[in-house]
C-alpha cells in the first residue's frame, strides 16, 4: 500500500494477560493509509475501541508490532510523538474536557507539548475555527449542547496538529443535529485538511459516508472495501447482525424479487432515483 | 375513560427570575390505556420537561394533569403514589443502579411501595424476566455487568413497580443495533403481555415510525402535531420544516410521490414498501 | 442553592475585574492584615472607605454583597452581644454581674465592622475572578513550593478540573435524584437516620459517576500528552499592568498610615 500510515502487523492482545483464551485480537493485521477516511463498525465487544487504544500506545500488543507513520507504539521513547501524531476522541464530550473555558480546553494538548504561548494561541484559534467554535471560544463547556462539546473536543486534538484523528462513537451521546454537526466536522478534516481519519460507529448511515469501510467481528475481518462494496453483502451484515442502512435494505429485497437494481446503494436519494429508474423501465407510471 | 390526561398544562423554569424559560407552554393530551405513543421533537423541545410533568416530578405552573380521572396535585402529599403508577425510565438509567446485588436493586422500587417480601420477590423475578435477563444474575453486582445488561437492570427497576404507564426516554441511546433491536422488541413484548402505556421518548424516528401507535411532535415548548403515526410520518415537509428527520424509508416513498408513483403516503417500515413497489409493477403492460 | 453568593463569580469588565488575580489575591491579603491591625475608628473608617470604593468600582450590584454579609448576620450578632460584655473601664449599665462600658460597646461595633469587612473583601475577591483566573493565580504565587518538592503545577490542575467538574456534578446530582424519586425514593420524610439512609441511592450512583468520570479524563488527558509538572506552558502568561502597580501603591499608602495611625495612638 503507498503512504501506508498505520501498520498493524500480526498482532494479538488479550486484557488479561495469563488468559489468551480470552483474546480480543489474534493475529490481527491491518494497513490504513495516509489521508484515508476510514469506517470501523461492528458490535460491542468486537474489538473496535480496544483497536483505538492499541493505535496510540495506551495498549500494548502482547505480540506483533504496530506501527504509526513508521514509530512503533512499544517504544517508550515515541510515545509522546506518537500521540501527537494520532489524536483520540471519546464518546462522552464531557469526560474529556479539562478546563472550564473552551478555549482553555483546546490549550491543554499544545500546553502539554510546551509550545510557545503565542504558537498556542493561534494553534487555538485555527482549530476552534476549523470546528465552527470559534465564537463559543469563551463559554464554559457545561452551556453547550452536546454536538458543541464533541466539536470543542475535536478542536482540542487539531490544536496537536495531528496526522491522524480516531474517533470512537463520538455521536453515540448526541441528538441529530449534533450528530450532523459532528459528522460534517469529522468528513471536512479529513476533505479540506486531509487529516487521516479512523471513526468507530455503530451507525450504518455514517459509515456509508467513509472511503473504506471495515467490519470487525471478534478480532476479524469480515468485510473491508469501499461503503457502496460492503453494504452490497447484505446477507453477510444481516448474518452478523448489522443493520444496514433502510435505503440499503430496500434495495436489496426488490432485488430479490428479481428486479433490476445497481448493487449497495447507500441513501434516500440513490435510492428514489434507482426505484423510479426501474419503474420507468417497466412503465409503471 | 383516558389514563393520562394532561390540560392546558405550562411548565416554567425559574418563574421569576432572569433565567425564566418555559419549557412546556399550554399543551393538553390524553392517552388511552394500552396505547404506545411516540413523543419526537428535537433536544430543548421541552419533550424532558413534559414527560417529568406527567410522573409528578415536577409540578405544572398551570394546567392540570388527570391519571385515571383523578387531579394528580389534588393531595401533593401523595405525589410518590403516582409515581408507583407512572413508572419513569430516564436517559442512560444504569447511573442510577446502586445497591450490592441486582436483586436488591430492582426491588428498591417495589420495596418503596411497601409490598410484602413474597410480592417483591415475585414482582423481581417477572421484571428480570421481561428485560431478557436470567435468574442466576440475580446475586451479582450490578456493577460487574456489561453495559447492556445493567441498561435491562435499571429498566427492570422500573417494570418491577408494575406501572399502569410506562415512560422511556431514549431507551436504546448508546446502544449497538443489535441490542437496540433486542431491547425495543422485549420493551413491545412487555406492553402487549401487560396492555398497559407505553410512552416513548426518542430521537430514533425509524424506532417510533415502526411502534408507536400514534405520535406527539413537539417544537418551541408547544405541541405541534399528535394523530396516528403513519399520518405524522406523511406530513414530511412540515417535519423537516421544524427540524426533524423522517425515517428514510418514509423519505423515499414521498420522493417516488413526488417523481408522480402512486405509492402510499403512509409507509412507515422497509416491508410496506417493499409492498407497495411491487403492487405497482403488477400493474405494469405484462407484454411489455 | 441561588441563595448562595459567596465564592460565586459575577463577571463584568469593570477595572477590578480586570487587575491580575495574583494583585487581587495579595491585595485581599493585604487588607485582612490591616483590618485585623486596625485599633482604633480613624483606621477602620479608612479601611471601610477603601473597601466600599473597590466595591463601587467593581460594578456589581450591592444587593449581591449584602447578600453575602447576610449568611454572616448571626455570627456577627453573636459575637457583638457577647463582647458588649467584655469590656474594661467605667460601667455605664450594671445588672448583676453583668456591666456594660463604653469600651465593650465600642469594641462590639469594632469587631462587627471588622467581620463585614473581612466579609466584603473576600467576596470582592471571588466576585471580581474567574475560577480559573483564581487557580491560575494562587498556582503562580505559590511556585516557590516547587522548590520543596510540593508539585504546585499538579495540584493547581486538580483544583482547575474540580471546578470544571462542579457543574456537571451537580447536574448529574439532580438526574439521578429524578430517578431514584421516579422509583419511589422517599427524600423528604422520616427522622434524621432515616433520612440519612434515603440518601444511599443518590450518593452510591453519584461516586460511581464520579469515579468513572474521573477515569475517562484521566485516559483523555494521556492522550493529549499530559505528562505533568514543570515541562507544561500556558497560552495565558499573567502580566502585571499598570494598574497592578497603583493598586499596590495604594495599598501600601493605606497599610502605613493605618500603622502610623495605631502608633502615635492619636484619636481616641
Amino acid at each position: 500500500m503507498p503512504n501506508t500510515f498505520i501498520d498493524i502487523q500480526n498482532i494479538s492482545f488479550s486484557y488479561d494477560e495469563d488468559n489468551s483464551s480470552d483474546k480480543i485480537f489474534d493475529n490481527f493485521s491491518l494497513k490504513i493509509a495516509k489521508g484515508d477516511f476510514i469506517a470501523l463498525i461492528g458490535h460491542n465487544g468486537c474489538g473496535k475501541s480496544t483497536l483505538s487504544k492499541l493505535l496510540n500506545g495506551l495498549y500494548l500488543p502482547q505480540t506483533g508490532n504496530i506501527f504509526v507513520d513508521g514509530m512503533d507504539t512499544k517504544d517508550d521513547n515515541l510515545k509522546y510523538e506518537i500521540r501527537k501524531k494520532l489524536g483520540l476522541v471519546f464518546q462522552n464530550p464531557d469526560n474529556q474536557i479539562v478546563a472550564s473555558v473552551v478555549e482553555e480546553d483546546v490549550a491543554f494538548g499544545p500546553e502539554n507539548l510546551g509550545l510557545d504561548p503565542l504558537e498556542i494561541r493561534k494553534r487555538v484559534d485555527y482549530a476552534l475555527k476549523t470546528v465552527d467554535m470559534y465564537e463559543h471560544r469563551l463559554k464554559a463547556p457545561y452551556n453547550l449542547s452536546g454536538g458543541q462539546k464533541q466539536r470543542v473536543a475535536i478542536a482540542g486534538i487539531i490544536a496537536m496538529q495531528p496526522d491522524c484523528i480516531v474517533l470512537d462513537e463520538p455521536t453515540s451521546m448526541l441528538d441529530p443535529k449534533g450528530c450532523n454537526e459532528v459528522m460534517n466536522t469529522i468528513i471536512n478534516l479529513n476533505k479540506t485538511f486531509n487529516i487521516t481519519v479512523i471513526l468507530i460507529t455503530h451507525n450504518m448511515k455514517e459509515a456509508a459516508l467513509a472511503k473504506r469501510v471495515i467490519v470487525l467481528d471478534k478480532g476479524r475481518i469480515i468485510s473491508d472495501g469501499k461503503p457502496r462494496e460492503v453494504f452490497s453483502n447484505v446477507d453477510l451484515l444481516k448474518k452478523f447482525s448489522l443493520s444496514v442502512p433502510q435505503a440499503t435494505e430496500l434495495a436489496y429485497l426488490l432485488k430479490g424479487y428479481g428486479f433490476n437494481l445497481p448493487d449497495g446503494i447507500l441513501d434516500e436519494y440513490e435510492c428514489a432515483v434507482a426505484v423510479s429508474q426501474m419503474l420507468e423501465d417497466l412503465k409503471c407510471r | 375513560m383516558s389514563i393520562i390526561k394532561a390540560e392546558n398544562i405550562s411548565f416554567t423554569y425559574s418563574q421569576g427570575t432572569s433565567l425564566e424559560k418555559t419549557a412546556v407552554d399550554n399543551v393538553s393530551f390524553s392517552i388511552e390505556k394500552g396505547e404506545l405513543v411516540g413523543v419526537i421533537g428535537h433536544t430543548g423541545s421541552g419533550k424532558s420537561t413534559l414527560v417529568q410533568l406527567l410522573n409528578g416530578l415536577l409540578k405544572p405552573t398551570s394546567g392540570k394533569i388527570f391519571f385515571n380521572g383523578n387531579d394528580i396535585w389534588a393531595e401533593p402529599k401523595k405525589i410518590r403514589s403516582l409515581r408507583f403508577n407512572v413508572g419513569m425510565v430516564f436517559q442512560y438509567p444504569e447511573y442510577q443502579l446502586f445497591e450490592e446485588t441486582v436483586y436488591k436493586d430492582v426491588a428498591f422500587g417495589p420495596a418503596n411501595m411497601g409490598l410484602s417480601q413474597d410480592e417483591i420477590e415475585q414482582k423481581v423475578l417477572n421484571a428480570i424476566r421481561f428485560v431478557g435477563l436470567k435468574e442466576n444474575i440475580l446475586s451479582k453486582s450490578p456493577f460487574d455487568l456489561s453495559g447492556g445488561e445493567k441498561r435491562r437492570v435499571a429498566i427492570a427497576g422500573v417494570i418491577a413497580m408494575d406501572p399502569q404507564v410506562l415512560i422511556l426516554d431514549e431507551p436504546t441511546a448508546g446502544l449497538d443495533p443489535h441490542g437496540r433491536d433486542v431491547l425495543l422488541s422485549q420493551i413491545l413484548d412487555y406492553h402487549k403481555t401487560k396492555n398497559n402505556s407505553v410512552i416513548l421518548v426518542s430521537h430514533n424516528m425509524e424506532d417510533i415510525a415502526q411502534n408507536a401507535n400514534r405520535t406527539m411532535v413537539l417544537s418551541d415548548s408547544k405541541l405541534v402535531m399528535l394523530d396516528d403515526t403513519a399520518k405524522i410520518f406523511s406530513r414530511v415537509n412540515e417535519l423537516e420544516q421544524i427540524g426533524l428527520q423522517v425515517p428514510q424509508i418514509t423519505k423515499i416513498m414521498s420522493l417516488l410521490r413526488e417523481q408522480g408513483f402512486p405509492v402510499s403516503k403512509s409507509v412507515l417500515t422497509v416491508q410496506q414498501a417493499l409492498k407497495e413497489i411491487v403492487n405497482l409493477t403488477k400493474g405494469a403492460d405484462p407484454f411489455l | 442553592m441561588t441563595n448562595i453568593t459567596f465564592g460565586q463569580y459575577f463577571p463584568t469588565n469593570s477595572i477590578i475585574h480586570r487587575l491580575d488575580p495574583r494583585t487581587k489575591i495579595l491585595s485581599a491579603i493585604g487588607c485582612i492584615i490591616t483590618i485585623f491591625l486596625c485599633k482604633n475608628a480613624v483606621n477602620l473608617a479608612l479601611m471601610s472607605a477603601f473597601v466600599l470604593t473597590s466595591i463601587k468600582l467593581s460594578d456589581i450590584s450591592v444587593k449581591i454583597y449584602l447578600k453575602s454579609l447576610k449568611m454572616v448576620l448571626f455570627v456577627v450578632i453573636v459575637t457583638s452581644v457577647l463582647n458588649v460584655f467584655y469590656g474594661q473601664g467605667e460601667p455605664i449599665f450594671q445588672l448583676g454581674f453583668m456591666c456594660i462600658t463604653l469600651d465593650g460597646i465600642k469594641n462590639s461595633i469594632y469587631i462587627a465592622v471588622r467581620i463585614f469587612l473581612l466579609i466584603l473583601v473576600s467576596s470582592l475577591l471571588t466576585f471580581t475572578t474567574s475560577p480559573t483566573d483564581l487557580t491560575d493565580g494562587l498556582g503562580q504565587l505559590l511556585k516557590f513550593l516547587y522548590k520543596f518538592k510540593i508539585n504546585v503545577y499538579d495540584l493547581a490542575m486538580m483544583m482547575s478540573i474540580a471546578l470544571r467538574f462542579i457543574p456537571t456534578l451537580l447536574e448529574e446530582t439532580t438526574k439521578i435524584t429524578n430517578a431514584q424519586k421516579a422509583r419511589g425514593a422517599d427524600l423528604e420524610s422520616g427522622n434524621l437516620k432515616q433520612r440519612i439512609k434515603a440518601l444511599i441511592p443518590i450518593l452510591v450512583p453519584l461516586f460511581v459517576s464520579a469515579f468513572r468520570r474521573a477515569y475517562d479524563l484521566a485516559v483523555a488527558m494521556e492522550c493529549r500528552c499530559y505528562i505533568g509538572g514543570k515541562t507544561r506552558t500556558r497560552m495565558k502568561i499573567l502580566k502585571f499592568k499598570p494598574a497592578d502597580m497603583w493598586t499596590f501603591v495604594v495599598l501600601i499608602l493605606l497599610f502605613s498610615l493605618v500603622l502610623t495611625a495605631n502608633l502615635v495612638g492619636i484619636f481616641w
